[in-house]
């Protein structure tokens, strides 16, 4: 099918196209980097996957009390993140700016919280002599996966609090749109779906019993 | 739609979505401390896990409410490529089964 439209003179003028996807070039740019983060966490669980599966001694620390208990907390804090996040973005869609504002800064305080609670298990775990590549109870690598793969969704959090600071800025400022706080909030649910595979495979698998 | 500049409550129907997802998170942790299999354990984790990330992604990132093409053209590949990786499990297995090397 051709491009463009020919006029009477015989000038080709191009013809408008919409989006085949039905939505914003934005959105559909933070979808495309939605999926290929998620192929590079799911590489970072098939590794880990690797090597657990070819040790024989691979520890199993996370106790309840501490780790488990933390981890659970910090999974309700996300996921109360992802709501307050879906709050902000059906009151931007609906031009409530103050209404927006409270929920986006509620998102960032819930991200700052799971951060610290982050912060705090890698240093319960390095209290206890986890290192990159030495442990007190087996395979070496534990603590090459554990940081590795909690760290790059650490990064993901405190990446995506700064963005949505960002974002409040210039959504209360009139420089960005209700779009903006859309795609934000899509990186935001992202970082929650990745956190549902990070607790089963390396905290919950890993149960010091 | 709500009127310009103003919005009504606008979390409440995502509660019921939120609330799912809690329990999911719970019953991971109930069934990890159950006496079940690595395989098994590995197998219904996995699964819960997949459920709680099905319904983020259709709701909370509204990908049901999207042309159904944008869906078919991001969630196929992604499950291709992440089925491809399942291809190193032989190599982690011999690994394994041929110590010393391992070490």
């Amino acid at each position: 099918m051709s491009d463009f439209a020919w006029d009477s003179h015989g000038t080709a003028s191009a013809v408008a196209e919409g989006s085949p996807y039905g939505i914003a070039s934005r959105k559909l740019t933070m979808w495309l980097f939605i999926i290929s983060d998620a192929v590079t966490f799911g590489a970072l669980l098939f590794g880990y996957g690797y090597l657990r599966a070819a040790s024989s001694d691979w520890p199993a620390p996370f106790k309840f009390n501490s780790s488990i208990l933390n981890v659970m907390i910090m999974t309700v804090v996300l996921i109360t993140s992802s709501l307050t996040m879906l709050g902000a973005v059906d009151s931007a869609k609906a031009g409530d700016k103050a209404k927006t504002r409270r929920f986006l800064w509620s998102t960032i305080l819930l991200g700052v919280i799971f951060a610290a609670l982050h912060i705090r298990e890698w240093i319960a775990m390095l209290d206890e002599g986890v290192r990159l590549f030495q442990n007190p109870w087996g395979s070496p690598l534990f603590g090459a996966t554990f940081f590795s793969i909690t760290g790059l969704h650490l990064l993901h959090v405190i990446s995506g609090v700064i963005a949505i600071a960002v974002i409040s800025r210039g959504f209360s400022r009139g420089t960005l749109t209700a779009g903006h706080v859309e795609s934000t909030g899509l990186y935001w649910h992202f970082v929650d779906v990745v956190w549902m595979f990070v607790v089963p495979l390396i905290y919950l698998l890993n149960i010091s019993r | 739609m709500p009127a310009k500049g103003k919005s009504g409550n606008t979390i409440a129907r995502y509660i019921p979505v939120y609330l799912v997802l809690l329990a999911i998170s719970g019953l991971e942790v109930f069934v990890a401390y159950q006496h079940f299999s690595a395989v098994m354990l590995l197998t219904i984790l996995l699964s819960l896990a997949v459920c709680g990330a099905a319904l983020a992604v259709m709701y909370f990132m509204h990908l049901l409410q999207e042309r159904r093409s944008l869906f078919l053209t991001l969630i196929p590949a992604v499950i291709f490529v992440l089925l491809m990786m399942n291809m190193l499990w032989s190599d982690s297995f011999r690994l394994l089964h041929m110590k010393p090397f391992a070490h």
